[in-house]
This record gives C-alpha cells, sequence and structure tokens, in this order.
C-alpha cells in the first residue's frame, strides 16, 4: 500500500503535475477573466501564507507562556483571546484551546476527517499531517507514529490524542526545555519547533548547554 | 458519510512520510490553487462544510491516489460549476462563454489580510440549554448519516465523558446540506484508548474529538 504515498509524493515533489500547472493557470485565467478573482487578491493570499503566517507565530506564544506565568494562566483559561493578545487571530484559529506537555502527559494533534490545523499560530499544514498514514495511525497507534518521528515515549507517560473534528484548534504548550533558564522570549522561541506545537517532538534543550 | 476520508483506525495507508524542512508549497501550481480556493470561496456560494463534504464525494480511489492539492482542484472546480459561477464548457474551454458579464467586485488584495484576521467564527448565541457538563459519562450513537458530519466512524457507540463545553457551534451536517446553520452545543469527549481500540490499547492513553451534541445519548 506504500505505492500510495509514494506516488502522492512524487506529486507533492514537483515532478509529475505540468499537467496541473497547466490546469490550475488555466482556471485563473478563467476566473480572472470572468472578475471572479483578483490576480493581486491571489499575490495577497500567498503571502500572507508565505511570510506573515506561520510557525513562527506558535512560536511567540509558547515562548510568552514560558516566561509569564500570568500569561500562561490566561492562556489555559482563555486560548483564543491570549493568542489575541500577541497579535494572531483570524481564519482557522478562531477558536482555541491550548494543551500542555508535562513529563507524564504528552498531547498530539491530528485531522482524521481532513486537514484542520492551527493557521494563525502554526501557517498551514505540512504534507505529512494531512497524509493518509497520519490521519488514520495517529489515533489508533500513537506511540507507534511518534516512535517513527523519532519520539519514543516512556510507557507511564499518558497519550492524548486531540482529533481536531470540529472548529477548535489545538495548540500544544511543549515543555520547556532544561539549560534555558536564562534566555529571553526571542531566545526561546527560536527553540520552539512546529512539529513540538503540533505535539510529535520535543523541544530540543539549546546547543551547548549543560544538560542534565 | 462513510467515506475513505474517514481514515481514523484505518490499516494500511502507508507510512507518515515526514518531509525534513518542507516547503510550503512544492510548485507555484499549489500556492495558485491554495489563493483560488480562498478566492473564489469569498463569493459565499457556499460554506465551509460544504466545501469540505465535496472533498469527500471526490470517488474513493482518486481521494488516495490525488495529492492535497489536486483534491482541491478536483472539489473547487466542481464546487464552481456546481454553483453557477463557471459552467463545465468554460473549465474545459478555460475562456468565458461569449456574451457572460463579469462578476464584479471580487475580493481585493486589501481584504485578504483584513479577512485572513478576522475569520469566520462558529459560535453562535441559542435559547436551549446544553444537555450535558463535565464529567457527565456520554455515548457517541449509532449514527450513519449518507451526508456530511464531523462524528468520526471510529468513535461511534463508544462511551467517554465530557472534558469541556465550547458553547453552540454551526452544525456541520446541516450547513453542508445548506439546510441552516441549526447551531447546537458543542463538547470536547475524551474516550480511553481501551474503550475505543480494545484491551491491546495503553491502559492510559485517550482520544479526545469535539462532538455536537446530536451526536450524543447519555451513557
Amino acid at each position: 500500500m506504500s505505492s500510495h504515498s509514494d506516488h502522492a509524493h512524487d506529486h507533492d515533489q514537483g515532478d509529475v503535475p505540468s499537467d496541473m500547472e497547466l490546469r490550475g493557470k488555466a482556471l485563473e485565467t478563467l476566473l480572472v477573466e470572468k472578475g471572479l478573482v483578483d490576480p493581486a487578491a491571489l499575490d495577497a493570499i500567498v503571502d500572507t501564507y508565505e511570510n506573515r503566517i506561520g510557525p513562527r507565530n506558535g512560536a511567540r506564544v509558547v515562548a510568552r507562556a514560558w516566561s509569564d506565568p500570568a500569561y500562561k494562566a490566561r492562556l489555559f483559561a482563555d486560548a483564543t483571546a491570549a493568542i489575541a493578545e500577541l497579535g494572531f487571530t483570524g481564519s482557522q484559529g478562531e477558536h482555541m484551546v491550548a494543551l500542555e506537555n508535562t513529563p507524564r502527559v504528552h498531547n498530539m494533534v491530528v485531522c482524521t476527517l481532513c486537514s484542520c490545523y492551527p493557521w494563525p499560530v502554526l501557517g498551514l499544514p505540512p504534507v505529512w499531517y494531512k497524509s493518509a498514514g497520519y490521519r488514520s495511525r495517529s489515533v489508533i497507534d500513537p506511540r507507534g507514529v511518534l516512535r517513527e518521528l523519532g519520539l519514543d515515549l516512556a510507557d507511564d507517560v499518558e497519550v492524548r490524542v486531540w482529533d481536531a473534528t470540529a472548529e477548535i484548534r489545538y495548540l500544544v504548550l511543549p515543555e520547556r526545555p532544561a539549560g534555558t533558564d536564562g534566555m529571553n522570549e526571542d531566545q526561546l522561541a527560536s527553540l520552539v519547533s512546529r512539529d513540538a506545537m503540533i505535539g510529535v517532538a520535543k523541544v530540543a534543550p539549546p546547543a551547548g548547554s549543560n544538560r542534565p | 458519510m462513510n467515506g475513505v476520508h474517514d481514515m481514523g483506525g484505518m490499516h494500511g495507508l502507508g507510512p507518515v512520510a515526514y518531509e525534513a524542512d518542507e516547503p510550503l508549497f512544492h510548485a507555484r501550481w499549489e500556492a495558485r490553487m491554495f489563493a483560488l480556493s480562498l478566492a473564489s470561496g469569498a463569493w459565499r456560494r457556499w460554506n465551509l462544510d460544504a466545501g469540505r463534504h465535496q472533498q469527500e464525494v471526490t470517488p474513493p480511489a482518486d481521494y488516495l491516489r490525488l495529492s492535497y492539492y489536486e483534491r482541491w482542484y478536483a472539489a473547487r472546480t466542481a464546487l464552481l460549476v456546481r454553483f453557477g459561477l463557471i459552467t463545465a464548457n468554460e473549465l474545459a474551454e478555460g475562456t468565458p462563454a461569449s456574451g457572460t458579464a463579469r462578476q464584479v467586485p471580487p475580493l481585493s488584495a486589501e481584504q485578504v489580510p483584513v479577512g485572513a484576521a478576522r475569520g469566520n467564527s462558529t459560535l453562535r448565541s441559542i435559547e436551549v440549554q446544553p444537555c450535558y457538563q463535565p464529567g457527565d459519562t456520554v455515548r457517541a450513537r449509532n449514527l450513519h448519516p449518507t451526508g456530511h458530519t464531523r462524528l468520526p466512524r471510529y468513535l461511534r457507540s463508544r462511551a467517554g465523558v465530557i472534558e469541556r463545553h465550547h458553547g453552540a457551534h454551526v452544525f456541520p451536517d446541516s450547513n453542508a446540506q445548506f439546510l441552516g446553520e441549526a447551531p447546537q452545543h458543542l463538547y470536547t469527549v475524551r474516550f480511553t484508548a481501551r474503550e475505543v481500540w480494545g484491551e491491546a490499547a495503553s491502559e492510559r492513553d485517550a482520544v479526545y474529538a469535539d462532538l455536537w451534541e446530536s451526536y450524543l445519548e447519555p451513557a
């Protein structure tokens, strides 16, 4: 069955879709000529998600929560409002919930039915998050999926899988790594990966830190 | 509908296929397709739920074969034709039929960041009180609607505990069919992994899903 994903992967690499380039271009031309879309708006949409909205936003939220206990409390009381304090609002993040990872509890997020993902804080989802493999397996075998992605959790850790079946969008607050005590928010934010905020990775300690 | 999109718990659908340093779009047409989808959606001839359902009715073999944005192309062109914004002939020819009036004004570049930052809340105010409170035990009903639904198959007939109440939200099953928003109370429900997957699952683990009130019954 791996041929499915291999095939999709080939498409995603841009090897095959010269046909899609043509069909996409034809559709765009038609919609522009009909006055249904403005090419400048298309440019603005692409620019928004390529350059303005992405996981750096979520990393700011995490860094603030690690640095400011009052902010962290607001994040868990009303994540939508707390995230809006940093200027991140809107499409596919209208109703946010934050999930706290601890040494005892590990949260991870999936959308088994489609590709729901918190755009304002993480941008658009990567292909693997939208893949049939991740969508099908993360609910039935989360520990296996995490192992495959390089995260081996001990048996005594509780794994909570959040299937985003409605318009609630989830942001995982990863554990703050050791060796970061003196860091400011910018430095902390630079450590936080997209994958840690989906819940398929931990945040690695900074290079050169004295690991416990 | 019991479609192939409802993948939770299926086996054999391949590895996660993680790609390090993945680009946001793998080709420019993907970026344009994403933008075309949002910009054409701004005409509001359909809604979010109808858009999702259009993907679900992609024939199963195609759904699994097509890449993500190829599926978007198929679903969006189907919606554009279905709602009369373009005709199948125009799509085939790539040019507007002679004599068709231009639609104006389309979504402008200035509106893009405003709309993105505002979003579209699905929260609604309703008179009816919620049936359940956090801590209540519920069971997902054994429902098999042929239209759009957000109750995954793997949770049907399973018992769980209300984790959180989110107020009332637009009901996708109704909205996708243009039968009205019909808002209902929405809950996060916690299901133990063993309740859903049996004794082979970890005794500690759990799956959470966001479920509308009519998906649930007391347990």
